[in-house]
């Protein structure tokens, strides 16, 4: 990796690379950065709660939905896969826009909804953001784990049969594991496409970090010097993920294949 | 649901009409986008594969960028840039702001998105084909855009459909994104509908399923037309 960086044309490169950002930092305004840095690191934890939340309920919600459709009965694998179908094939601004605006819409109308402890919470953007998130996360991972659960092999299951482990043990022990393990460097990609996502729920009033570049665009008027460090950022986080999927994969014995 | 149908109804009180609209800008947005997308997919995997050093880190780094940052992200600094850089050319002809055409921004914005893609999938594609292919057909002295033509083209065809098809969908979801710029494509329309006349759910649920029949329509399509690139290989299923 380094040595890779250190031919002359990557050096040049670097260096060009170095100017640019040096040029950013002289001669653009960056005047904002002090009064709106609290507000950006919000913005950033904010980001990442809802990527890490999202995808942790997601997967757990994927996890049933994969195993309906890969060796379900058909009551079990025709609602899962129309679900994945129906989440892959609409746009996730409009699913989020859905629950926002339509269930908050709806929600009112019943006085026991507006009665109940949860209301509090309901009148809130978040709890409709992290819904749409995880079921659109949901949907995508439905159909990886499909096709990964269907990908163990079948001796695997029966040699854990044959030595007589129960039906969750084999589950847990055995099929997950190794599903996972053949699903990881697509659950890469998908949760880079998740960090892509998550600016969506800025249209539905809640402040993560690109919320908080469209307010610096409408107070100062200033333009490009919020979107380019908006852009490094999630390049930053984009690279960690990246890195922390191939540390994982790294680890563990390889797959024989 | 007499209420439903009067909402979607295709003349002035109903807003079908307007959905019908949306949707068909957001189809014509979504074409192009892919056109583009696959114009400058060919020329950055054909970069990619066979250009200089340089070339091919500059491609590197277009793609990675690309595909690491949202979308939303990317469409607006594309969006600014271009109507600047449009500006500074009205400008320097004399001529005041110039009117930006949402459908030609849209497709600008979300071509350049898609290209990144393109590339990745076209250069899987290329890598795919059988070297003796190209290999008989630079033993017989075909120029280069001949070759192009007549044997690399056709023959990573098959290879690139399922990608491609993905890609399509995505474009098809993404010109949703040029809703929160405030072209009127679909999502935007619908959401205007929606909060004119409060009725959310119809609005949403009635996009949604435009939307699906899109992305259903779509895959009949790019079976038969993946069906049709796979003529003459060997079946894995045999017969």
């Amino acid at each position: 990796m380094m040595r890779a960086m250190l031919i002359p044309r990557r050096l040049i490169m670097l260096g060009l690379f170095a100017a640019f950002v040096v040029w950013c930092a002289v001669s653009m305004d960056w005047s904002w950065l002090p009064r709106y840095a609290p507000l950006a690191l919000d913005g950033l934890w904010v980001t990442i709660w809802l990527l890490v939340v999202t995808i942790v309920l997601g997967f757990m919600l994927a996890v049933p939905l994969g195993l309906a459709q890969a060796i379900g009965p058909w009551y079990l694998a025709v609602p899962a896969r129309v679900f994945c179908t129906v989440i892959r094939g609409t746009p996730l601004l409009l699913q989020i826009w859905l629950l926002y605006y339509g269930l908050g819409s709806l929600f009112p109308q019943f006085p026991w909804i507006r009665e109940s402890e949860l209301w509090p919470y309901l009148r809130q953007a978040w709890p409709y953001a992290v819904l749409s998130l995880t079921l659109s996360y949901a949907g995508y991972e439905g159909e990886v784990l499909r096709g990964a659960f269907a990908s163990v092999q079948k001796g695997q299951i029966e040699a854990a049969r044959a030595f007589g482990m129960p039906r969750h043990k084999i589950f847990f022990r055995i099929w997950l594991p190794q599903a996972i393990r053949s699903a990881l460097p697509t659950l890469g990609g998908e949760t880079i496409l998740q960090l892509k996502a998550t600016p969506l729920v800025a249209t539905i009033t809640i402040v993560e970090l690109y919320a908080v570049a469209g307010r610096v665009r409408q107070d100062t008027f200033i333009i490009y010097e919020p979107l380019l460090l908006l852009a490094a950022a999630y390049l930053v986080i984009a690279g960690i993920i990246t890195l922390g999927f191939r540390w994982i994969e790294g680890r563990g014995p390889r797959m024989s294949r | 649901m007499e209420q439903t149908l009067e909402l979607l109804s295709l003349s002035p009180p109903g807003w079908g009409a307007n959905l019908l609209r949306g949707l068909a800008a957001s189809i014509q947005i979504a074409l192009g986008a892919f056109g583009f997308g696959l114009i400058i997919g060919f020329f950055g995997a054909m970069g990619k594969l066979y250009g200089s050093p340089w070339v091919r880190d500059l491609l590197e780094v277009y793609t990675t960028v690309v595909r690491a940052v949202p979308e939303l992200v990317l469409i607006l600094i594309l969006y600014y840039v271009g109507t600047d850089i449009l500006n500074n050319i009205a400008g320097a002809m004399g001529r005041g702001p110039v009117e930006i055409n949402g459908i030609a921004a849209g497709i600008w914005v979300l071509g350049i998105v898609q290209g990144a893609y393109s590339t990745e999938i076209l250069r899987g594609a290329i890598r795919a084909i059988p070297p003796g292919q190209t290999e008989a057909a630079r033993a017989y002295g075909m120029p280069r855009a001949l070759m192009a033509r007549r044997v690399t083209i056709p023959a990573m065809t098959a290879f690139a459909i399922p990608g491609l098809a993905n890609l399509w969908l995505i474009a098809t979801k993404d010109t949703a994104l040029l809703a929160v710029v405030g072209f009127s494509e679909l999502t935007l329309e619908t959401r205007q509908a929606a909060q004119t006349t409060r009725a959310y759910f119809t609005f949403f649920l009635a996009a949604g399923f435009l939307y699906l029949m899109v992305t259903l329509f779509s895959g009949v399509i790019f079976a038969r037309i993946e069906k049709w690139a796979r003529r003459g290989q060997p079946s894995h299923r045999g017969g």
